[in-house]
């Protein structure tokens, strides 16, 4: 090894996989030495086979190289031999970006030679601004997982943790473990056969986490206050009296699941208007109630017999109008036909009918209702308008969709399908004066500037990268499971809530390592401020997806960096570049952009900087060269960790060296986004659209830059886009400003 | 004896769908409908029914007794199987339209003069009579279910397909009068006599 600090820089260039036959390596390899300025420059036949890897090793063992660049297939490839954990490392894209997606034969040979020489020059530019990530400075290494909330969910997340080993907490604002499961009489089935209700299994839950060894649980509890980062929570858990005690956690799950919407919101169908038409909570009650005194379910209002029993679902539900939910609850068609069960399993000569617009039974539920028509439960297509009610009878007034024709039905007892309203707590993006008149109540208490709780993602769901990654939030280190992210049934509650307890194991793990958490699992590398260049102008704090930058009391920005995802939105937004990563940075991609050698105004050769997603759009450019999809052999290929951490001082820079173009591929934004950083692309839109005027005042066509949304899948539509874009380019010309830099 | 339409509204009231399922061939299977209307689709004949399959068994199942049993809209299946081989809930609708017809048929509330049940009825006489189905016999007694006038009309528009028949010897005059039998003719009805009871005791007696 070196003086500390001397760097001493490679090349190696690999002739594998065609490269040697396609270019003259020797060439690229010159350019190392003569432009790259590399120390050392090696090319070899096979660089990812053991010798090509121990020819790297040894030369960082033997040799002093500190930094390494490496010219062969895409950065996604081969990264089990191309490991070295010692040493920065860039990543010349020669096989998938050059060969396999550039057409062979000799008159296309000059162009994919000076691709290749450029990704050449761009890789020895970026190494050398590289450094080897420390790893973030590790406050605590809390492994404890705090679950907010005791109900299906709740309880399976905890035990779950407990169960792989880690300490769980139980905070729950009631007096009981169990919430709304351990309200109904049976479950709907969840394994083979799905023919009958079954058991909830609440009990036995209960049970188990109350006597596990490694599980804490406070009841009539709430969280007081939350503040601290991933591995370093600290959480004030008050009870009744008022009295809070301070627990130390690493992780969170927030379950807090749902509330059954309203009845009395639904009077047109009887909703708090008469005592025979309830909810299914309220049936289920009645069946609880019934069962415990032996006897079949009386009808409320006098106690006598129940002759007929009509469930009209989607109650309060998928309404359109702006006055109920507008979503579907998922689990209500599945509870209906168990509810009529009850019924038909008690006495078949109980007529049951399930008025319904579209039955949707998820999972095995076919099976169930399959098993429903089979124990004589009527199913009705058609829309109820009104329910009339009076003294011990209630008729069902609707619209029969088969039939077509208005008609009404008698029924002893009625029951809404309403939905479930989730727990959210506080909808921390609207404004204060804003909030509705009855405040939701804070669940989580956050002390972040970004707000008290979670985000909401849509309807007042708790958010979730839906798409994607279910179980992540906006904010590091908490996780949202059950009915309080998306209406769901008990079954798919504890699949969820699995899943999030195994994404809070994840989260402490990291934490505890000083590393990323999801999506960048695992990377060391974390935003380094330099604070004398900040101008407090605050954008990082704002446009942080994942709220991990607080303010100082001098009204700086504070890094969480276990708090942070390391996506660079805060990089991409700061107006004076003082944000970087050590192995990320203004500087790493910026000099690339410099780096390449850049062919005259006559040319007839321009150059367009493609600037893609490594997520997305960089996988998929990679696959389009799998697929030898070809695309012009003009761009040069940049990959971002996502287009929010594109600052605008990079495009300015390309438009300034000569650029022609600038083509940006990120992910899909808006309500249905595909973004893995959640806001990163949308951001990324935003200051795109703010470059025009700068595009102007620089005498050039606004055209020369461009975003576009492209998903991992568009294989075939992502060469065809650059090739349009390319096209569009020749069209208005080469760029004036070439040979001033 | 009373009518068995009258016995068995009162024995049912509003209950059409057990009524259905304990009367008629495959009606058990009526309330595992699902409603797709893939039946309906199928159907090569689908416009020309008043009621399509999927619609007859959401009527079975709203107890419209009397509209189902006197629609000629299952009279008008011809047997494809298109809808049974679709159905993704396997029902037999081929089997279950005539059942229905057949029920319609029993209780008297078949639509009259309806042609499908019309053919039916005649072809069963006429084949059953005699062990064998006089063709003669048949064609006439079809042409002249509309009356005499339409009757005469339609055998002269026919004329030259029977002259050649005739020519071919593929049509008999004498038929008209005689007709050949099968061998064992008592045997025949001896055997249908026994089939009729054993559907009788199969199906709940109407009383």
């Amino acid at each position: 090894m070196s003086a500390v600090g001397e760097m001493k820089t490679a090349a190696y260039i690999c002739r594998g996989c065609g490269i040697g036959e396609r270019l003259n390596t020797k060439q690229m390899a010159m350019v190392a030495q003569k432009e790259g300025k590399m120390k050392v420059v090696r090319e070899h036949d096979f660089l990812c086979d053991a010798s090509g890897v121990q020819m790297i090793r040894d030369d960082i063992a033997n040799e002093a190289v500190t930094h390494v660049m490496i010219a062969a297939c895409s950065r996604r490839a081969k990264t089990e031999a191309f490991n070295f954990q010692d040493v920065p490392m860039a990543r010349a894209n020669i096989r998938e970006g050059v060969i396999w997606s550039q057409p062979e034969g000799a008159a296309a040979q000059e162009v994919t030679q000076d691709m290749a020489d450029d990704y050449v020059r761009m890789g020895c530019a970026e190494v050398k601004k590289m450094k080897l990530p420390a790893g973030a400075p590790v406050a605590s290494q809390n492994r404890r997982v705090l679950v907010v909330g005791g109900g299906m969910s709740g309880l399976t997340a905890a035990l779950e943790s407990a169960e792989a080993g880690f300490e769980a907490v139980i905070v729950e604002k009631q007096g009981a473990l169990g919430g709304w499961a351990a309200q109904l009489w049976k479950r709907a089935p969840f394994r083979s056969p799905y023919t009958d209700p079954v058991d909830t299994g609440v009990a036995e839950l209960v049970a188990k986490v109350t006597n596990h060894p490694r599980i804490e649980v406070h009841l009539n509890a709430t969280l007081a206050q939350t503040s601290g980062a991933p591995g370093a929570f600290t959480v004030q858990v008050a009870t009744e009296s008022g009295a809070t005690t301070a627990l130390e956690v690493g992780a969170i799950i927030q379950a807090t699941g749902f509330t059954t919407y309203d009845i009395a919101k639904l009077p047109e169908l009887g909703g708090g208007q008469h005592p025979n038409v309830v909810d299914q909570a309220g049936l289920e009650a009645l069946v609880i109630a019934a069962a415990r005194q032996g006897v079949p379910v009386k009808r409320p209002s006098d106690g006598g017999e129940v002759r007929s029993v009509v469930f009209l679902q989607c109650a309060g539900q998928r309404d359109d109008s702006g006055k109920h939910l507008p979503y579907c609850s998922g689990h209500c068609c599945n509870t209906s036909i168990k509810q009529a069960m009850y019924f038909k399993d008690a006495n078949p000569a109980i007529d049951t009918v399930v008025l319904y617009t579209d039955l949707r039974t998820p999972g095995m539920g076919e099976d169930f209702y399959r098993s429903g028509q089979t124990k004589g439960v009527t199913f009705t297509k058609g829309l109820a308008s009104g329910v009339a009610a009076a003294g011990n009878s209630c008729t069902v007034q609707f619209r029969d969709f088969i039939l077509d024709e208005d008609t009404s039905i008698e029924a002893d007892l009625v029951v809404l399908a309403t939905g479930q309203v989730p727990n959210s707590g506080v909808n921390i993006d609207i404004p204060e004066d804003q909030q509705p008149a009855v405040k939701p109540i804070s669940i989580l208490n956050l002390t972040y500037r970004q707000g008290k709780d979670l985000p909401q993602l849509k309807d007042g769901l708790t958010d979730s990268h839906f798409i994607c990654f279910p179980y992540e939030t906006r904010r590091t280190g908490i996780y949202a499971a059950g009915p309080v992210r998306r209406p769901m049934d008990i079954a798919q509650a504890t699949e969820d809530a699995t899943g999030a307890a195994l994404k809070a194991i994840q989260a402490v793990e990291n934490a505890a390592l000083g590393r990323a958490a999801h999506p960048r699992s695992g990377d060391l590398s974390y935003p380094i401020v330099p604070l004398e260049g900040c101008t407090q102008c605050k954008r990082c704090t704002v446009e942080c997806p994942f709220g991990a930058i607080d303010e100082d009391e001098k009204r700086f920005p504070l890094f969480n960096e276990s708090r942070c995802r390391r996506c660079g939105t805060c990089m991409g937004a700061c107006p004076v570049r003082v944000i970087s990563f050590e192995n990320y940075s203004p500087d790493t991609v910026g000099s690339q952009i410099k780096a390449i050698d850049m062919p005259d105004e006559f040319s007839e050769k321009p150059r367009i900087l493609v600037l893609a997603c490594e997520n997305d759009a960089y996988p998929a450019l990679d696959m389009a060269g799998m697929q030898r999809n070809v695309y012009s052999a003009f761009v040069r290929v940049i990959p971002v960790r996502c287009l929010g951490s594109v600052n605008t001082v990079w495009i300015t820079d390309a438009l300034n060296g000569g650029w022609d173009g600038v083509m940006m591929l990120g992910c899909k934004h808006g309500d249905d986004y595909q973004c893995h950083f959640v806001k990163g692309s949308e951001l990324a839109g935003y200051r795109m659209s703010k470059v025009d005027d700068t595009l102007k005042q620089m005498g050039l066509e606004t055209e020369r830059v461009a975003s576009y949304e492209v998903a991992i899948t568009d294989i075939a539509r992502a060469p065809q886009l650059i090739n349009e874009y390319v096209a569009k380019i020749q069209e208005i010309g080469m760029s004036p400003m070439k040979g001033f830099a | 004896m009373s009518d068995p339409n009258v016995s068995a509204v009162e024995q049912y009231r509003n209950n059409f769908l057990r009524e259905v399922e304990e009367n008629v061939d495959e009606g058990q299977w009526v309330k595992m409908c699902m409603q797709c209307g893939v039946c309906a689709g199928s159907c090569p004949l689908g416009e020309h029914w008043e009621h399509s399959p999927q619609k007859l068994f959401m009527m079975i199942r709203a107890g419209k007794r009397e509209a189902v049993l006197s629609t000629n809209s299952m009279w008008m299946c011809t047997s494809c199987y298109n809808c049974v081989v679709r159905c993704p809930r396997q029902l037999p609708i081929t089997q279950i339209m005539h059942g229905l017809a057949a029920y319609a048929h029993r209780l008297g509330l078949a639509p009259k003069m309806q042609p499908t049940r019309d053919f039916s009825i005649q072809f069963w006489e006429n084949c059953t009579r005699t062990g064998r189905v006089n063709e003669l016999r048949l064609t006439i007694g079809l042409y002249f279910r509309d009356g005499l006038v339409a009757g005469f009309k339609k055998g002269w528009s026919m004329r030259n397909v029977a002259f050649g028949l005739l020519k071919a010897k593929r049509l008999n005059p004498f038929e008209l009068f005689k007709g050949h039998e099968c061998k064992d003719r008592k045997g025949i009805q001896a055997m249908l006599k026994k089939a009729n009871e054993i559907d009788a005791r199969k199906k709940r007696p109407t009383t």
